[in-house]
């Protein structure tokens, strides 16, 4: 039960770009079109389940027992874009098929707010208890995210096709779009878990 | 002249909010009440500067191709000072800034300001340069802050001034809602002002040539005489 709070909390009542504003770059930069949104949110995924398991145990196993807590944003960070970088590599040794569709999108990770956001809100969570809960919500944090993602790339291709006010042209119509997609988010907060 | 054209870009024509559009989640997240603005804003100038004097200081000791990890590193020092300050100092704002203070470290101005600014003009300029950037930002969230704080709460900075209020702009869809529209208002407003400077300017050139020619026919009226 405690586990599938954590994942409702984290896809839907936490969702990192509606509800915490966490992410919005790649959010706002990378949803023009659903292909490109479903390889950034896969990547996403993908890097925030490894960095919230390594970051999570870093943290608990050498940076507290060695009273260095006060470093964690350092090492986190370092931690991500090597990851990242380890990442990269080993998809195109042995998967470049994959490598060929995410590759553009890892290097734009490490600088998604929303990876170190994670790394550092599963040491303040009261819902993470653990080792596995805190890549649990790692995980299903990074589907949300892909949700909101791709759920937005399939509405601006929609109204990008449209006359709009020159001012209101891409960044604010995406924001209004965003707007409405948050409204939408905004009714699973009512949600008591 | 140097100086006024880095404290224009700053604050108006490369305002990293309203004209970048960088460093989006801060601004939605922290600018429910007008004094949160400030506080985030203040704290993204202070890590800007800081970290745009030591990019420009070590400029030609950092190798070129380990210069991101680098500037990162000096980055996430300072905002490792700036929230233990922050927790030592004003544990209020530490409070509700919250995990917005440590991800000040992907915000992409600073970084953005370090590789295209910082890592090639003086020390004196770059900490200009994080100066008027970071008070670009800071007045950008202020504003936004104070739209959201008297809409949504019927405030302006703390300060009750009546019992009217639309929470909607207090909650996430609102935050999204007054950006968009800050930054439409913003462009609408920027090429507006663009459009005429453009226009004085293809005037001038105009206004110049008909003196030319004025000269010019009173010199072949001369030789004619």
């Amino acid at each position: 039960m405690h586990y599938l709070t954590i994942i409702i909390a984290a896809v839907f009542v936490n969702n990192f770009v509606l509800v915490q504003f966490l992410g919005i770059c790649p959010f706002l930069g990378v949803s023009k079109k659903t292909e490109s949104a479903f390889g950034m949110g896969v990547a996403v995924i993908f890097v925030m389940t490894v960095a919230s398991l390594v970051a999570y145990c870093l943290y608990m196993y050498v940076l507290v027992p060695l009273n260095i807590g006060y470093l964690k944003t350092i090492v986190f960070i370092f931690v991500i874009a090597g990851l990242v970088q380890i990442l990269e590599m080993v998809l195109k040794k042995f998967a470049v098929g994959l490598y060929r569709s995410m590759g553009v999108y890892l290097p734009l990770i490490t600088t998604n707010c929303a990876i170190l956001g994670v790394a550092e809100l599963n040491l303040t969570s009261s819902m993470v208890t653990g080792v596995l809960s805190a890549t649990l919500n790692g995980l299903f944090s990074g589907i949300g995210f892909t949700l909101a993602i791709v759920l937005l790339s399939g509405i601006r291709e929609k109204v990008d096709k449209l006359h709009i006010a020159k001012p209101l042209k891409g960044f604010p119509i995406t924001m209004i779009c965003a707007c409405f997609m948050a409204m939408a988010f905004y009714i699973f907060g009512t949600i008591s878990l | 002249m140097k100086v006024k054209e880095i404290a224009l870009d700053g604050l108006i024509r490369q305002n990293p909010t309203f004209k970048l559009v960088l460093g989006t989640c801060p601004t939605l997240a922290l600018t429910t009440v007008a004094i949160n603005g400030i506080g985030m804003g203040l704290a993204v100038t202070f890590v800007l500067i800081c970290s745009n004097v030591l990019v420009s200081l070590l400029r030609n000791a950092i190798p070129d191709k380990v210069r991101i990890p680098a500037f990162v590193l000096i980055i996430a020092s300072f905002v490792t000072v700036v929230s233990m300050l922050l927790e030592k100092f004003m544990p209020d704002l530490f409070q509700t800034m919250g995990v917005y203070l440590p991800l000040i470290v992907v915000n992409c101005i600073i970084l953005a300001r370090a590789e295209s600014f910082a890592s090639h003009n003086k020390a004196g300029y770059a900490a200009l340069d994080g100066l008027f950037m970071g008070f670009g930002f800071t007045l950008a969230l202020t504003l936004m802050g104070v739209v959201r704080e008297i809409l949504g709460k019927g405030a302006f900075f703390g300060l009750t001034l009546w019992n009217f209020k639309i929470e909607f702009f207090s909650s996430a869809p609102g935050a999204f809602l007054t950006y968009a529209l800050f930054i439409a208002l913003f462009s609408a407003v920027y090429s507006s002002i663009e459009r005429r400077n453009k226009h004085k300017r293809t005037l001038k050139p105009l206004a110049d040539e008909s003196l030319s020619q004025d000269a010019t026919i009173k010199e072949v009226a001369k030789e004619a005489r």
